[in-house]
C-alpha cells in the first residue's frame, strides 16, 4: 500500500529525512518512533500525500479521499461547533448517512453533550477527541496518525486504544508515537527514525 | 452539482465564521469611512469632483485589501487547510467559496460606504455602481487567490499588497473610467473581461497553490 | 540533477552575441540614416524597442516553462522559468532606463505618462519584483515552485490586460501632449532594427544560459555539501 525507496525531504538547506526505505502492506499496523526532530511528522505528511518528497520515490496506493490524517493540530475550526465541523467534513468527504455517523462518533468519544458548543470552549483533550472523530468520519482505508495520544486523559486514551484495536484488522494504520510501549502489542511493523 | 454543493457548504462555513468572530466586517466599515475623512483633508479646495471619484476607487481597493488579508487566516492558523485539501472534492471549490464569502463582506461594507461617500462628496451614477459590482468580483477572485499564497509564506501580511496592487491597476482603470468617462460601457466591458480572464485563471490554478501533491 | 545537454554550446553563443551586438552597434551608429524629426538621439529607439520585445519574450518563456512545471513537475522547468523571468526583469529595467533617456532627450522630461509602453513596463516591473519577493519568502521546494509558476502565468495574462487598461485610461487620465514616435520604417532603418533585435535576442539567450549554468552549479554544490 505504501512503498518508499530512498525517500528524502528537504526544506531549503535543512534536511529532515534521508534515505528512508519503507514498505507497508494493506492491513498492516506500522509504528514510527524517534526523538523530537527526527522527521516523524514529515514522514507522515508525505505518506498522507500532503507533501512531495524532494528525493527518492514514494508510492501511496490510496486515493486522497480515502486517507485519514491526524496532525499535531486538530484541524478543526475553533469558531464552529463539533457538529458544524463534522457536517462540513462529512460533506466534503462524501460521507454516506452523515448524520447518523456523526452522532455515533460523537457519542463514542464522549462529546455528545457538548456537540453544539464551539470548539474554542473545549479543553485540549476534548479537541483531540473531536480530531479523532474527524479522522474516522469517512471510514478511511489508510489512517495516518501523528502522536494520537497527545493531550488525551486516561479515559480518552482508553477509547483510542479500543478504537485502534478494532481498526487494526480491517484498515491500514501508520502511527507515530513517543510512547511505543502503549501500542507495541498491536504493531506489525516498526520504523525507528534516528 | 456536488461541486456547487461543496462551494455552498464552504461559503456557508466562511460566513458563519465571520458572523461569530465579528472582526473583519466592522473593521472594513470603520476603515472605509475613516479613509473618506482623510480624503476630505487630502483634496485641496479647488479639486474637481472627479478627483473624489478617483479616490473612491483607492478606498475600495485598500478596504478590500484589509478584508483579503484576513481571508485565509482561520485555515492557516490551525492548518485546517490540510484537512480540506485531502478531501476528494475539487480544490478550486475552496477558492471559489472563499471568494464568494469575501465578496459578500466587501459588498456589505460598500452598502454603507457608497451612501456615505455620496453624503461626503457627491452623488454616484448608475455606471459607478455597476462598476463597483464588477470590480468587486475581480478584486475578490484575484485577492483571495493571492491571499492563499501570501498566507503560506514567511512574509504573510507584507506580501499580499505587493502581489495584489499591480493586478489591481486594471481594475482601478476600469472603475474610474466607469465613474468618470462619458462612455462608461467601454470600461464596464473591460471590467467584465478582466473578471472572466482572471476568474478562469484562478479557478484553473488554485489546485497548485493549496496542495503540493496533485 | 542530471546535467542538461544543449544543442548549441555556450561559447558559440557568446561569440555569436558578440558578433551580432557589434554589428548592430555599427549599423545603428554609422549606417542608419538620421531621423528627419528627431535627429541623432532617435537612434536609441533601435535598442529601446528591441529590448522591450526581448523582455516580453523572456516573460513569455518564463510563463511557458511555468506551465511545463505545473504539467510535468520537473524542477528543472522551475529553475528555467525563474531565470527567464529574471532576465525579463533585467531587460524590463533597461526598457525603463532607455525610455526615460529617450524621453529626456526628445522632450526634456524624465518620465512620460503618455507613453503606453513605458507605463506598461512600469506595471510589469512592479509585478515581477513582487515575483521575487514571493519567491524569496518561501523555502525552496515544490510549494515555492508551484507558487512561482502560477504567478508567472498571472503575469503573462496581465501583460495584454494592462496594455488595454493603459490605452483606455487615456481618456480620463491627464493627457500628455508629448509621446515618442519611432521613425518611419524603410530600407536601412528596417534592416538595422532587425539586426538589433536579433542581436538582443541572442544576447538574452546567452545570458539566460549563463545564469542557468551558474544556478545549476550552485544547486549541485549544495546537494554535494548536504549529502
Amino acid at each position: 500500500m505504501i512503498r518508499a525507496r530512498k525517500l528524502g525531504k528537504r526544506f531549503g538547506e535543512k534536511r529532515v529525512l534521508r534515505g528512508i526505505d519503507l514498505e507497508i502492506a494493506a492491513g498492516a499496523f506500522a509504528v514510527v518512533t524517534g526523538p523530537n526532530g527526527s522527521g516523524k511528522t514529515t514522514l507522515l505528511r508525505l505518506c498522507a500525500r500532503l507533501a512531495l518528497p524532494t528525493e527518492g520515490e514514494l508510492d501511496v496506493g490510496v486515493p486522497r479521499g480515502r486517507i485519514g490524517y491526524l496532525a499535531h493540530e486538530p484541524l478543526v475550526y475553533r469558531e464552529l461547533s463539533a457538529v458544524e465541523n463534522l457536517e462540513l467534513y462529512g460533506r466534503l468527504y462524501r460521507v454516506q448517512e452523515r448524520r447518523e455517523r456523526i452522532g455515533m462518533l460523537l457519542e463514542r468519544f464522549g462529546l455528545w453533550d457538548v456537540r453544539h458548543d464551539r470548539v474554542l470552549t473545549y479543553s485540549r483533550g476534548m479537541t483531540q477527541r473531536l480530531a479523532l472523530c474527524r479522522v474516522l468520519l469517512h471510514d478511511p482505508e489508510l489512517l495516518v496518525l501523528d502522536e494520537p495520544h497527545t493531550a488525551l486523559d486516561a479515559d480518552g486514551a482508553a477509547l483510542l486504544d479500543a478504537q485502534l484495536a478494532e481498526l487494526r484488522s480491517e484498515r491500514t494504520l501508520l502511527v507515530s508515537t513517543h510512547d511505543p510501549a502503549r501500542i507495541e502489542s498491536l504493531a506489525t511493523e516498526r520504523l525507528a527514525l534516528a | 452539482m456536488t461541486y456547487f454543493g461543496d462551494v455552498g457548504a464552504l461559503a456557508r462555513k466562511d460566513l458563519l465564521l465571520e458572523l461569530r468572530a465579528r472582526d473583519t466586517l466592522p473593521a472594513m466599515l470603520l476603515f472605509v469611512v475613516a479613509t473618506f475623512v482623510v480624503f476630505h483633508f487630502s483634496l485641496p479646495s479647488h479639486s474637481s469632483q472627479l478627483a473624489a471619484s478617483g479616490l473612491l476607487w483607492v478606498a475600495i481597493i485598500f478596504t478590500a485589501l484589509l478584508g483579503l488579508g484576513r481571508a485565509f487566516v482561520p485555515e492557516r492558523e490551525q492548518r485546517v487547510l490540510d484537512g480540506l485539501v485531502l478531501a476528494p472534492c475539487d480544490r478550486s471549490a475552496i477558492w471559489l467559496a472563499k471568494a464568494i464569502a469575501t465578496l459578500a463582506f466587501l459588498v456589505a461594507a460598500e452598502v454603507v460606504a457608497l451612501p456615505v461617500f455620496a453624503l461626503f462628496f457627491h452623488g454616484l451614477s448608475g455606471a459607478t455602481v455597476a462598476g463597483v459590482v464588477l470590480a468587486d468580483v475581480g478584486i475578490c477572485a484575484v485577492g483571495t487567490f493571492l491571499g492563499a499564497m501570501a498566507v503560506a509564506t514567511r512574509a504573510r501580511d507584507l506580501l499580499l499588497p505587493l502581489l495584489f496592487l499591480p493586478l489591481a491597476i486594471p481594475i482601478v482603470v476600469g472603475g474610474v473610467g466607469a465613474s468618470v468617462a462619458a462612455a462608461p460601457s467601454r470600461y464596464l466591458g473591460f471590467l467584465a473581461l478582466y473578471d472572466v480572464l482572471f476568474g478562469v485563471l484562478c479557478w484553473a490554478t488554485f489546485e497548485y497553490v493549496v496542495a503540493e501533491a496533485q | 540533477m542530471t546535467p542538461v545537454r544543449y544543442r548549441i554550446p555556450l561559447p558559440a553563443l557568446a561569440a555569436a552575441s558578440l558578433v551580432l551586438v557589434s554589428l548592430a552597434l555599427a549599423l545603428v551608429f554609422f549606417v542608419a540614416p538620421n531621423d528627419v524629426n528627431q535627429g541623432f538621439s532617435q537612434r536609441i529607439f533601435y535598442f529601446h524597442v528591441s529590448i522591450a520585445f526581448t523582455a516580453y519574450a523572456c516573460f513569455a518563456v518564463g510563463a511557458w516553462k511555468a506551465l511545463r512545471y505545473l504539467w510535468k513537475g520537473d524542477p528543472r522547468s522551475d529553475l528555467e522559468s525563474y531565470v527567464a523571468v529574471h532576465q525579463g526583469v533585467i531587460f524590463g529595467t533597461a526598457v525603463l532606463l532607455t525610455g526615460s533617456i529617450w524621453a529626456k532627450i526628445s522632450w526634456g522630461h524624465w518620465w512620460l505618462w503618455g507613453e503606453d509602453e513605458l507605463v506598461l513596463f512600469l506595471v510589469l516591473f512592479l509585478f515581477y519584483c513582487a515575483y521575487f519577493m514571493l519567491r524569496f519568502s518561501v523555502d525552496p521546494g515544490p510549494q515555492r515552485a508551484n507558487f512561482s509558476a502560477v504567478y508567472a502565468l498571472f503575469g503573462v495574462v496581465l501583460i495584454p490586460v494592462s496594455f488595454l487598461a493603459i490605452r483606455i485610461a487615456k481618456s480620463f487620465v491627464h493627457p500628455q501632449v508629448f509621446t515618442l514616435h519611432g521613425p518611419n520604417f524603410g530600407g536601412w532603418i528596417l534592416a538595422t532594427y532587425c539586426v538589433a533585435q536579433a542581436a538582443l535576442l541572442v544576447f538574452a539567450y546567452t545570458l539566460y544560459r549563463v545564469e542557468l549554468a551558474g544556478k545549476r552549479l550552485d544547486l549541485r554544490l549544495r546537494e554535494l555539501r548536504l549529502a
